[in-house]
C-alpha cells in the first residue's frame, strides 16, 4: 500500500511538469493553431531564471578579515554577498536562500516577454503557413535558445537548491500510520502546479477574456467575425502560455538540476503527453501529462525494471503508440481538430 | 431495378437526425437530380454514398452490390465517381498528369508498385490521358500548373479526370456553385454532352432550379432528412409540398 | 540515357563527375597555406559528405514528395550501423554483406514503423514517428545493453573486439572492414606540387553507392509511383476518390527512404567499425530535415547539395577558435578587432550548433525552396539583368516565341 502510494507521489512531481507544459502547449495549438517545438526551450529558460537570480542574489564582494587568518597565517579573504551587507546578514541570506521561490517574480513577466516577442516576432508569420514549417521554424528556434542558454551557462547541471526550511523530507506517512518519506518540494512542487493549472482554468473559465479565447478555439473564424480581436487576445495566450511553461522550469530547478538540454527532453514527451490526452483538449492534456508521470513512476520501480529491463525508459512511448492507435483522438481529443 | 438503390438510410448526429428512412432508386443511363433546401441532408446522403459516412441504418445498393462498409477508393473502384462542390485536383502536379492519375487508377487498381518504369513511357496511358484531355477542350493546357488555372477549368479537368475511369455513376455535389451564369451554361452544355455521348448515370445534387430544370430526367425532393416526392421534372415544378419544402425555408 | 531524359542525364553526369573528382575539387589549397583550413578534401569528411548525401536523397523521397515529415529517421540509419557492426563481429569484415544487411534490417524496421505511424498523417505522424525513434533510442542506449542480453552495448558503442568469433575473418588479414581485400582505411596521397589530394578507398566506395542510389532516386522521382507520391502530397482526398488507396504507398516511400537511411548507416559502420546510439537521437533525425530543407526539399539534387554544405560547414566551423579568428582578423584596430571576436566567438567552434539553428530558422522563413530555389532566383536576376543590358526590354516579345 504505501510502496504504491510512494509511486504516484514519485509520479506527480513529473507529471506536474509534463502537465505544464502540455497545459501551455495545447493552449498555443489550441488558440494559434502552431505546432511549438520550442516550447521546451521555453521551460528550460524559466529553469535558468531561477539560476540567474540565485546567482545575482548571491554576487559577493572580497573582505580581508582583519582577525581571522587562514592556515597560513595569512590574513583571512571572506565574500559577503552584497545582499547581506544591505539587508542584514539574516534578511539577506534568508533572501538567497528563498531565492528559487522569488524567481517566480522574476520569471513571470521574462517568460511574457519572451513570449511575446516570440509571438509578435516569429511566429505570428506561421500561422498560414504548413504545419511542417511551423515544427520546422520553432525546432530551430528551440536549437538557437537552447545553444545561447549553453553558451553562457555551460553544458553542465547547476545545483539550484531550494530554500532550507523546504529541501527536507516529510514523513507523509505519519498521518495513515505508516512510514511514507517524502521531500518536502517535491509537495511544493506538486501544489504550485496544481494551483496553476487551476488558475489558467478559472481565468478561461471565468473572464470574458477567457470566454472568448475559448470561443476562438472552437471556431476562431467565426469569433474574428464578431469584431473582437482575437489576434492580439491570442498574442496575450501566448505569452501566458509561455510564462506556465517558464514557472514549471523555476520550480522545477531544484528537483532536476538546470541543464541546456533539459527543454528538448521534457518537450520530446510533452508533445506525447498532448497527442495521448487529445490535441486541443486542455483537460486531457492536464489527465494525461499526471497520468504518465504516476505511470513512468510505476515503471521504474525496481520490480518493473527486473521484469522488463529498462521498461521505464520506453513506456510513455509504448502507451502513445498504443493510444493514438486504438483511440486516435486521443483520450479527450475533440473531432474535426488537425483531421485531414 | 435502378443501377443505384438506397433503402431505409437513415443517420443520426448525436440528437440531430440528418436522414431518415431514405429510398431511392437512380435508373441506369439516367440524369437524377437530388434537391432540396438547406440542410436536407443532401451532403449527407452523398456522402453515405461513397462511403465517407457509414449510414445507422438502412443499405446502399451499387449494380447488386452493397457499398457500406467500404472505403471511398473501393467504392470508386466499384465506377463510381465523384465530383466535389469545390473542385477538388491536385494543384501541384501539371494538368496532364491529374489526368493520368485517374488513367492509372483505372488501369493498374487502388494499388501497384511501379517505382522504376518511366511515367511517360507507358504508350496506353499517356494517349488515353491525351484523348481526354483533347475530349475536355484543354489540350493547349496540358503542361500547365493545375493550381493555376480559372475555377471553370478547374471544374473541367475534375469531371474529366472522372470521366477517364469510366466510371458508370458519376456523382456531382452542387457542379456549378458560386460560378458566374456563363461557367454555368457551360458546365451544363458539358454534362448534357457527356450523358448524351457516354454510357454514364450521372446523379447531381445541386441548388440552382435552373441546372436541376436543364438536365433531370427525374427528381428527388429531400427535406429534413426524408425524401418528399421523387417525379419526373414537369411534375415537381408546381408540386405543392416542394413549394412548401422551399418557401418555408424563406419564411 | 539509362532510360532518363536528357535534363536528368545531365544531372546524373554532373553528380557523377562531382563525386568521382571529389578529392581535387574538394583540396583546392595547397596543403601548407594558409587557405589549407578550408580544404575538405580528407577521407574522413568526404566520406561523411556522400554518406549524408544518401541519407538526405532517401528521406527526400518520403518528405519531398508525399510532405509526410519524419522526425524519427535516424533511428534507421543506427539500426543499419547496429546490424552491419554485428556482421562484422559475428562473421567477416568483408563490407558487402554488413551493408546488405544494414539495409535489411533498416527496411524491416521501418516497415513496423511506417505501418503504425502512417495510419496519421500531418502532425501526429510527424510525433508518432518522434516517439518511435526516442523509444528506440532509449531501447539502444540502455535497454538492450543489460548484461544478460546486450545487443548494442550501450553508452560505448558496439564495436569489434579480439575475442568475436568473426568466423570467416582470416588471421592474414588486417583487422578493418574490407571489400574483398581493398582496406576502407586504405589510402592513396597524390602529390603535385606544394597539393595533396587523398584517394581513399572507403570514399570511393560510398560514392558509386550515392551514384547508384541517386539513379534510383531519379527513376522514382520521375516513375508513376513517384508521380503518385506527389499526388499524395497535393490531394488526398481526390486520391482517395480516383480509386487509389494511398497508405501502401506512403508506407512503399516510408519504407525505400527507410532503407536509404539503414545503407547510410551501414556504409558509416564499414568507414569506422562503431554503432553508437546517439546516432540515433531526435537531434539527428532533425538534421537530415534540415539538409533536405537547405538544399531543397522535392528536388533531386537539393538533398545532396544540403547534406554537402552542412557537413562542409560543420567541419570548418568547429575548427575555428579564437586564435585563428584573431588571425583572421588581424587587419583590424585592436580593439575592433577583439571586438569582432567576440562577436563571432559564440557561433564558431562548439558554437556551430547555435549557427545551425540559426541557419534552420532562416531557410524556413526566408528560403523554403532551400538552396535550389537560391540558385534559382539567382539564374533569373543574372538572365534578366543581362537581357536587359544586352538588348533592352523591347525584344521581349521575340522571348514569346520559345
Amino acid at each position: 500500500m504505501d510502496a504504491i502510494l510512494l509511486q504516484i507521489l514519485n509520479g506527480l512531481d513529473k507529471g506536474s511538469a509534463y502537465a505544464l507544459i502540455a497545459l501551455g502547449l495545447t493552449l498555443i495549438f489550441g488558440t494559434l493553431g502552431v505546432v511549438n517545438f520550442a516550447h521546451g526551450a521555453l521551460f528550460m529558460i524559466g529553469a535558468f531564471c531561477a539560476v540567474t537570480l540565485q546567482r545575482f542574489l548571491s554576487l559577493s564582494f572580497e573582505t580581508i578579515s582583519e582577525t581571522e587568518k587562514d592556515f597560513l597565517g595569512n590574513p583571512l579573504k571572506v565574500e559577503t554577498p552584497y545582499v547581506e551587507s544591505w539587508f542584514g546578514t539574516e534578511v539577506g541570506s534568508s533572501i538567497i536562500d528563498w531565492s528559487v521561490p522569488l524567481s517566480i517574480l522574476l520569471a513571470i513577466p521574462i517568460m511574457m516577454l519572451v513570449g511575446l516577442i516570440m509571438e509578435r516576432g516569429l511566429i505570428k508569420h506561421f500561422y498560414k503557413r504548413e504545419h511542417a514549417d511551423q515544427i520546422l521554424v520553432t525546432f530551430g528556434l528551440a536549437i538557437v535558445l537552447q545553444e545561447i542558454v549553453k553558451y553562457y551557462f555551460g553544458a553542465n547541471p547547476i545545483q539550484t537548491p531550494a530554500p532550507d526550511a523546504l529541501s527536507g523530507v516529510a514523513n507523509l506517512g505519519a498521518w495513515f500510520g505508516f512510514e511514507l518519506a517524502y521531500p518536502v518540494w517535491r509537495i511544493v512542487y506538486f501544489c504550485f502546479a496544481a494551483l496553476v493549472i487551476f488558475g489558467v482554468f478559472a481565468f478561461l473559465q471565468f473572464t470574458t477574456f477567457g470566454m472568448v479565447v475559448r470561443a476562438g478555439m472552437a471556431d476562431r473564424e467565426t469569433v474574428g467575425l464578431l469584431g473582437i480581436n482575437i489576434d492580439r487576445r491570442f498574442t496575450i495566450m501566448f505569452a501566458i502560455a509561455a510564462a506556465v511553461a517558464g514557472l514549471a522550469g523555476v520550480m522545477y530547478a531544484p528537483i532536476n538540476p538546470p541543464n541546456y538540454h533539459m527543454g528538448m527532453d521534457f518537450l520530446v514527451l510533452s508533445f506525447v503527453v498532448v497527442v495521448v490526452g487529445g490535441m486541443g483538449s486542455l483537460p486531457g492534456a492536464v489527465l494525461a501529462g499526471f497520468m504518465l508521470g504516476i505511470l513512468e513512476s510505476f515503471a521504474s520501480t525496481t520490480w518493473a525494471t527486473t521484469t522488463i529491463p529498462g521498461i521505464n525508459q520506453i513506456i510513455i512511448y509504448l502507451v502513445a503508440i498504443i493510444v493514438l492507435l486504438t483511440r486516435p483522438r486521443g483520450l479527450m481529443g475533440r473531432k474535426g481538430v488537425m483531421e485531414e | 431495378m435502378g443501377i443505384l438503390e438506397v433503402k431505409d438510410v437513415g443517420k443520426r448526429f448525436g440528437g440531430l437526425q440528418a436522414l431518415g428512412d431514405v429510398n431511392l432508386s437512380v435508373k441506369e443511363n439516367s440524369v437524377h437530380a437530388i434537391i432540396g433546401p438547406n440542410g436536407a441532408g443532401k451532403s449527407t446522403l452523398l456522402n453515405c454514398l461513397v462511403g465517407k459516412l457509414i449510414p445507422d441504418t438502412g443499405s446502399v445498393m451499387f449494380d447488386g452490390q452493397s457499398v457500406l462498409g467500404r472505403t471511398p477508393y473501393e467504392i470508386n473502384q466499384m465506377g463510381i465517381s465523384r465530383v466535389f462542390q469545390t473542385p477538388e485536383i491536385f494543384g501541384d502536379l501539371s494538368v496532364m498528369e491529374n489526368m493520368m492519375i485517374p488513367c492509372f487508377a483505372k488501369r493498374d487498381g487502388s494499388f501497384r508498385m511501379h517505382a522504376i518504369e518511366n511515367m511517360m513511357s507507358e504508350k496506353d496511358i499517356v494517349e488515353k490521358a491525351e484523348a481526354m484531355l483533347v475530349d475536355m477542350n484543354m489540350a493547349d493546357k496540358r503542361d500547365m500548373h493545375a493550381a493555376s488555372m480559372s475555377r471553370g477549368d478547374k471544374r473541367r479537368l475534375e469531371i474529366g479526370m472522372c470521366l477517364a475511369q469510366e466510371p458508370r455513376l458519376l456523382l456531382l455535389d452542387e457542379p456549378t456553385a458560386g460560378m458566374a451564369r456563363a461557367d454555368t451554361n457551360n458546365t451544363i452544355d458539358l454534362l448534357k454532352q457527356i450523358s448524351d455521348e457516354r454510357d454514364i448515370t450521372i446523379a447531381i445534387i445541386e441548388h440552382d432550379m435552373h441546372v436541376v430544370f436543364s438536365l433531370a430526367q427525374r427528381i428527388t425532393v429531400l427535406a429534413q432528412g426524408t425524401p418528399l416526392v421523387e417525379d419526373d421534372p414537369e411534375n415537381i415544378k408546381g408540386h405543392p409540398k416542394v413549394r412548401e419544402a422551399y418557401l418555408g425555408e424563406s419564411a | 540515357m539509362l532510360g532518363l531524359n536528357k535534363k536528368d542525364t545531365t544531372l546524373l553526369i554532373a553528380v557523377a563527375v562531382l563525386t568521382m573528382f571529389a578529392p581535387f575539387f574538394l583540396n583546392p589549397f595547397p596543403s601548407d597555406s594558409a587557405m589549407a583550413q578550408f580544404n575538405a578534401g580528407y577521407p574522413d569528411l568526404m566520406q561523411r559528405f556522400v554518406i549524408f548525401g544518401i541519407f538526405a536523397i532517401g528521406f527526400n523521397i518520403l518528405f519531398g514528395l508525399t510532405g509526410y515529415l519524419s522526425f524519427g529517421h535516424a533511428a534507421f540509419l543506427g539500426v543499419g550501423s547496429y546490424a552491419a557492426v554485428w556482421i562484422f563481429k559475428l562473421f567477416t569484415y568483408n563490407v558487402v554483406p554488413a551493408i546488405i544487411l544494414a539495409v535489411i534490417v533498416a527496411a524491416v524496421f521501418s516497415v513496423l514503423m511506417g505501418y503504425v505511424s502512417l495510419r496519421r498523417s500531418g502532425i501526429y505522424f510527424s510525433i508518432l514517428t518522434l516517439a518511435f525513434a526516442q523509444m528506440m533510442f532509449a531501447l539502444a542506449y540502455s535497454v538492450l545493453s543489460n548484461p544478460k542480453f546486450n545487443l548494442t552495448n550501450g553508452e560505448t558503442g558496439l564495436q569489434v573486439y579480439p575475442n568475436d568469433p568473426q568466423m570467416f575473418h582470416p588471421d592474414s588479414m588486417q583487422d578493418f572492414p574490407h571489400l574483398f581485400g581493398l582496406y576502407m582505411n586504405s589510402t592513396y596521397t597524390m602529390n603535385v606540387g606544394p597539393w595533396a589530394f587523398d584517394f581513399n578507398t572507403g570514399y570511393y566506395l560510398c560514392a558509386v553507392v550515392l551514384l547508384a542510389v541517386f539513379y534510383l532516386a531519379i527513376r522514382i522521382f520521375r516513375s508513376p509511383f513517384g508521380m503518385m507520391l506527389r499526388a499524395i502530397k497535393s490531394n488526398q482526398t481526390r486520391l482517395n476518390y480516383t480509386g487509389l488507396n494511398p497508405r501502401p504507398y506512403t508506407l512503399a516511400a516510408f519504407v525505400i527512404s527507410g532503407a536509404y537511411a539503414g545503407l547510410a548507416g551501414g556504409l558509416m559502420a564499414a568507414m569506422d567499425p562503431l554503432a553508437g546510439a546517439e546516432r540515433m537521437q531526435w537531434t539527428a533525425s532533425g538534421e537530415v530535415v534540415l539538409m533536405t530543407i537547405l538544399g531543397g526539399t522535392g528536388t533531386l539534387i537539393g538533398p545532396v547539395l544540403g547534406a554537402g554544405f552542412i557537413k562542409y560547414f560543420e567541419n570548418i566551423f568547429s575548427k575555428i577558435n579564437d586564435a585563428v579568428l584573431h588571425q583572421w582578423f588581424a587587419f583590424l584596430p585592436d580593439g575592433l578587432e577583439d571586438f569582432v571576436v567576440f562577436l563571432i566567438h559564440p557561433f564558431v567552434g562548439k558554437g556551430w550548433h547555435l549557427t545551425l539553428g540559426i541557419l534552420f530558422m532562416l531557410v524556413v522563413i526566408f528560403l523554403p525552396g532551400g538552396l535550389v530555389e537560391g540558385g534559382q532566383r539567382i539564374g533569373k536576376w543574372i538572365k534578366s539583368r543581362g537581357k536587359s543590358k544586352d538588348t533592352g526590354p523591347k525584344t521581349e516579345p521575340a522571348e514569346l516565341g520559345e
